[in-house]
């Protein structure tokens, strides 16, 4: 029984060590190939399509209720104590600080990441990523690294886009619900926000982009085991995403701490 | 020509490659025959580069595959195609950029002479009108067709089938047998053949080579394979359920 449970936590150490040593790797192949040319723009530009135009809808529809609901919970207590006008500051703080950055990320990360695996594994069991080999063609840099450049880029973008978004849920509902004046919330928003408060958010972005793309494209191109080992790939794709965000979002929020007080 | 020296391999602790050798000389149609598993595509993928070796080593034009830098493996691949046992079509493109990738990825080829490049490999695969299809509206045969017209747009010295006419039917079987045959004739293509289906490797073949066990067993023309009086590939060829091989596997008892 005892002998059982050591060579499974051994097995699992070792497949946890695989893993973080597989996306290192992918890690540092994917940033030689981004940086050494041909670039393929065309390729990086369809990538960003996907993963940022098209993610706009849920993004809106999200950030949308985000901002709503913080807008009324925070009016709750704050009403109590007869300084409503704070919403706007503590709103605009927690959306574009935490907020935005993180429920950004968990969004592409459940709909790109998602497809991303999914896509890739399908071609690693039809030895698609193989054919792309043999036609000289390196699967890292072709299908990695439009992923990788792709994400980096969109997700900062797709977080400002959250944060007006959800900035504006807020609005309306201080504004037509709380009786904040328009004025007023727009001045208590952005007195409240300093560069580093939105710096510090997209800097959580892009890593947050790269870690969703590197996940992804790790757990696609490990698949194995035909149509279950897709399946099995796309929810680990997503699973760790989400824990590697949440950590990296931890690290970061601690960094940014100490280095930005 | 391709040399193959001495190749194991293993997965998993299952020995797949056991010390296997092979030389195939330029210009021959070597097929190889063997069970269902025996570790045939796991050697294609040796001399294509997709795997490494455990030991032992494998010569193209006296370059040893698994010890090229990236920029001579590409070298390599571009005067190799492989056909894949699936197609492994690339689904997100329709047939005409599938055909042409190779075109459209290393060369500076205007769109309309790639595709004119395309639609005549699809031509000598019996393929006309099917150029804005995806891979999803075609046959399994259709697929396996396109994948043998882009093995053979680049115009490679090497090609490496993986069982090219299974899951075709006869008479398309019979055809991709003719063109294989003409691409050796013609061209003087290199072609390393996989397959289970003995008419066809009669057809095609310079030399026909049995795998079993890992290892290469015997190898010769297609004449002397046929008079072996080797037990094993004796079984093999004619496909008989009892011989030494069912029963050194204990399958069909």
């Amino acid at each position: 029984m005892l002998t059982k449970f050591f060579i499974e936590l051994g097995r699992r150490i070792l497949s946890f060590m695989y893993f973080f040593g597989g996306l290192a790797s992918l890690s540092g192949q994917t940033v030689y190939q981004a940086l050494k040319p041909p670039y393929n723009n065309y390729r990086i530009f369809e990538q960003a399509k996907k993963a940022g135009y098209e993610s706009l809808p849920i993004v809106s529809v999200v950030a949308l209720f985000i901002g709503v609901i913080f807008a009324l919970q925070f009016g709750y207590f704050m009403q109590q104590i007869g300084s409503e006008m704070y919403i706007a500051s503590l709103v605009a703080l927690a959306i574009v600080r935490e907020l935005g950055p993180v429920i950004t990320a968990l969004i592409v990360a459940g709909r790109v990441g998602a497809a991303n695996t999914a896509e890739l594994g399908s071609m690693q069991v039809t030895e698609q990523i193989d054919a792309l080999e043999t036609l000289a063609t390196n699967p890292i840099k072709y299908l990695v690294v439009p992923r990788f450049v792709a994400l980096s880029l969109m997700l900062p973008l797709l977080t400002i886009y959250g944060n007006l978004i959800g900035v504006l849920g807020s609005y309306t509902i201080c504004v037509a619900k709380l009786g904040i004046t328009s004025s007023m919330y727009l001045h208590m928003t952005f007195s409240a926000l300093r560069y580093k408060d939105l710096f510090t958010g997209l800097f959580k972005s892009w890593i947050f982009g790269m870690v969703i793309a590197l996940v992804s494209c790790h757990e696609g191109f490990n698949v194995q085991g035909g149509a279950v080992g897709v399946g099995k790939a796309t929810t680990r794709s997503v699973v760790f995403s989400f824990l590697m965000i949440i950590a990296a979002d931890c690290f970061f929020t601690a960094l940014f701490y100490f280095i930005f007080p | 020509m391709i040399k193959i020296q001495e190749l194991s391999k293993s997965f998993n602790h299952n020995l797949v490659l056991n010390n296997l050798s092979l030389n195939v000389p330029s210009g021959q149609t070597c097929v190889i025959i063997g069970r269902s598993g025996c570790g045939k595509s796991v050697l294609l993928k040796h001399i294509v580069g997709l795997l490494s070796p455990d030991s032992g080593r494998v010569l193209v034009e006296d370059r040893e595959v698994g010890r090229l830098k990236e920029l001579e493996l590409v070298a390599l691949r571009s005067k190799i195609s492989m056909v894949f046992q699936g197609g492994a079509l690339f689904d997100s493109m329709n047939v005409i950029e599938n055909v042409g990738f190779s075109l459209i990825e290393h060369t500076k080829m205007s769109f309309s002479e790639i595709s004119a490049r395309a639609k005549e490999s699809l031509a000598l695969v019996g393929l006309t009108g099917i150029g804005n299809l995806m891979p999803s509206e075609l046959s399994g045969g259709m697929k396996k067709r396109v994948a043998l017209a882009r093995a053979i747009c680049i115009k490679p010295e090497i090609i490496l089938y993986d069982e090219p006419t299974t899951g075709v039917d006869p008479i398309t079987g019979d055809s991709i047998d003719e063109l294989i045959r003409s691409l050796h004739d013609k061209l003087k293509v290199t072609s390393i053949v996989v397959t289970h289906d003995m008419k066809s490797a009669y057809h095609i073949a310079d030399k026909i080579a049995m795998m079993y066990k890992g290892k290469i067993i015997l190898e010769g023309t297609p004449e002397q394979i046929q008079s072996t009086s080797d037990p094993v590939v004796h079984q093999f060829i004619n496909g008989l359920s009892k011989g030494p091989i069912t029963e050194a596997d204990g399958s069909f008892k």
